[in-house]
């Protein structure tokens, strides 16, 4: 306990002001998302799809950022969420929350299978290689299934009931973007709450050494699943925002791209704090909707140069910039990625 | 009788043809310890030079396939010198992103330069026609695979365990800082190996045209499979990739065979289980 106390000079959280910040910084999370609804009311469907990578983002920060488990497979979970909601929509079942529920249920039942099957290899590059074999098998399969899926064509034909029986779902998708962003905003409330709790401290301390938490009576492996199945119900609650946005579920929803941009935005961000993964999402998405719209190879360039950057000159991300240079702290970070 | 032999034989020469594009990325990953997620990128632009040279300039099939080794390699010196040397020894997750970047750039700069076409590398007559070897015939660039794959293997195996180079690196990756201070110059061993590997990339992208067209996404769409092979084999194993290589390719093309339908859902089912049941990789170092 000694040598424990000297390497980890971690000060013990300041609940009082760090609750503040977290109140205003959810605010400010409100705030944005609704000035986007009033300044750019023709995208809201591209605000919408924004908000539902977020929620990618945000489940890929709870493994990478919190646990320092290396995933390119997370569109697997994501995609369950997206067709357990669009199937279910399609059968009859249509109240916008049900569909939510639903998604996240699958998204966590998926991420329970990744768990298991991940946690196997207990270190990095094994683990990168089961998560895309994963994310391949769960697209295959979502491609074969078509009676199910719809295959290659995408699963169509979803329409959810209005919200609270009131407010439809229409054309310029008002609704969902405001849906959504009400989502975001308690996903994000309860993730806070998740990180800081005795439980995402365990998490942390995972990450630094496993085997020292082992040593110290801690049950590593259930820890870890658990966190996957939180993780997996947020990407599944992603995932059945996408469906009842879009109103239809493609077989893009569980591939190795969306994996892999999903994890760009994350770095891009900062990986180990919440803010981050919203903060490169928005950004991400933003340049993207320009730039492709001009080219969409200039735009892998465009990514390409990033990365090397972000890797060479800004490992911590643009939250990690911010810090440097306003010292402001917006979370507790485990050190290196 | 007939659907199995041809069966067997796709597998074979398909095997061997992953094999040598992949060897490298084992070396990478085994040796210097870097998850090189550009090495499929590597195999595409020496694809995209053999088909420059023969196809456009007319130049003799052997020529290019040279040309397109020294050229690949010649490109990628610079960025081992600027971009690679920064991340080796960097955590996995780091290199990963670092090289799905350089990835990223080279298929934009590929699409800008040679279009989104896909580029065939045409075949001297001597390849292109079909050979009897007894009991039936096969083509005769099926044959150059496997001859290629077998002389990669053993030369491979005799420079890194039987000449003074391969006793250098191999202790370069044991301790570097002790390595160096018994006055080897670990930078040139790893930059060496660097360009040994994205040599045999190249080759491996020119000779593997006709399983794995050359086209701009071509670094994107097998850099999984580059890597999965890899892993499943152990990185740094010779005979291990030979192993996975030979395994998955059979895997692959008997799932293609006789259920076309499921695409890739054997091969990457194979890899799960392999992976579950030997996370170093068949035949990985410990």
């Amino acid at each position: 306990m000694q040598t424990l106390a000297q390497t980890q000079p971690v000060a013990m959280p300041q609940p009082k002001r760090a609750w503040w910040r977290d109140i205003v910084g959810v605010a400010l999370i409100a705030a944005v998302g609704l000035a986007g609804y009033w300044l750019f009311p023709d995208n809201l469907a591209l605000l919408t799809r924004v908000i539902a990578m977020a929620l990618l983002a945000l489940s890929i920060d709870l493994l990478v950022g919190y646990c320092g488990i290396a995933t390119l497979g997370q569109a697997a979970l994501f995609g369950a969420g997206a067709y357990a909601a669009g199937i279910a929509c399609v059968n009859g079942i249509t109240e916008p929350f049900t569909l939510v529920l639903i998604g996240a249920v699958a998204g966590s039942l998926a991420g329970l299978v990744m768990g298991v099957v991940m946690l196997r290899a207990s270190h990095g590059l094994p683990q990168l290689v089961l998560s895309i074999a994963i994310v391949q098998l769960f697209h295959e399969a979502a491609n074969k299934a078509s009676a199910w899926t719809g295959g290659s064509d995408g699963l169509a034909g979803l329409s959810p009931a209005a919200l609270f029986g009131v407010f439809e779902f229409d054309l310029w998708g008002r609704t969902a973007y405001l849906f959504g962003l009400g989502l975001l905003l308690t996903v994000f409330i309860v993730l806070k709450f998740v990180v800081r709790s005795p439980f995402g401290m365990l998490c942390r301390g995972i990450k630094e050494d496993p085997v020292r938490v082992g040593a110290m009576g801690a049950f590593v492996f259930p820890v870890l699943l658990k966190m996957f199945m939180i993780s997996g119900s947020v990407a599944g609650i992603g995932g059945a925002l996408a469906a009842i946005s879009t109103q239809v579920v493609g077989l893009d929803s569980v591939s190795f791209e969306l994996s892999a941009n999903a994890l760009v935005m994350l770095v891009l961000g900062g990986i180990g704090t919440l803010y981050g993964a919203l903060v490169g999402t928005v950004i991400f998405m933003g340049f993207e909707h320009v730039v492709s719209s001009i080219n969409p190879f200039h735009w892998m360039t465009l990514v390409g140069v990033l990365l090397i950057v972000m890797v060479l000159f800004a490992p911590r991300g643009l939250t990690g910039l911010m810090e440097t240079y306003t010292g402001l702290k917006l979370g507790k970070r485990g050190g290196r990625a | 009788m007939q659907t199995i032999i041809s069966i067997a034989v796709d597998a074979l020469t398909y095997g061997m043809a992953l094999f040598v594009i992949c060897i490298g990325l084992s070396l990478t990953m085994g040796l210097m310890r870097l998850v090189n997620l550009a090495h499929g990128a590597f195999a595409m632009i020496g694809g995209y030079i053999a088909s420059y040279a023969a196809r456009d300039l007319g130049l003799w099939y052997g020529f290019a396939v040279l040309l397109a080794i020294l050229g690949t390699v010649l490109i990628a010196i610079p960025l081992e010198r600027f971009l690679f040397r920064r991340i080796y020894g960097a955590p996995q997750l780091t290199q990963v992103l670092m090289t799905i970047g350089i990835t990223f750039c080279i298929i934009g700069i590929t699409n800008y330069l040679f279009g989104p076409t896909l580029k065939t590398i045409p075949l001297p007559r001597g390849l292109a026609e079909p050979v009897d070897i007894g009991f039936r015939t096969i083509a005769a660039h099926r044959l150059f695979v496997l001859v290629c794959g077998i002389v990669v293997a053993g030369g491979l195996w005799s420079l890194i365990e039987r000449t003074a180079f391969g006793v250098k690196l191999r202790a370069a990756v044991d301790n570097a800082a002790m390595t160096s201070a018994l006055g080897v110059r670990t930078e040139v061993v790893y930059a060496v190996s660097f360009a040994l590997a994205v040599g045999l990339g190249a080759l491996g992208g020119v000779i593997g045209a006709e399983f794995l067209p050359v086209e701009p996404y071509y670094a994107l769409r097998y850099m999984v499979t580059f890597l999965v092979v890899v892993s499943v084999g152990g990185a740094g194993s010779i005979p291990g990739a030979v192993l996975a290589c030979l395994l998955l390719g059979a895997v692959d093309t008997t799932g293609r065979y006789l259920m076309p339908d499921f695409g890739n859902f054997f091969f990457y089912a194979a890899v799960i289980l392999i992976v579950c049941l030997f996370p170093r990789g068949l035949l990985g170092r410990a």
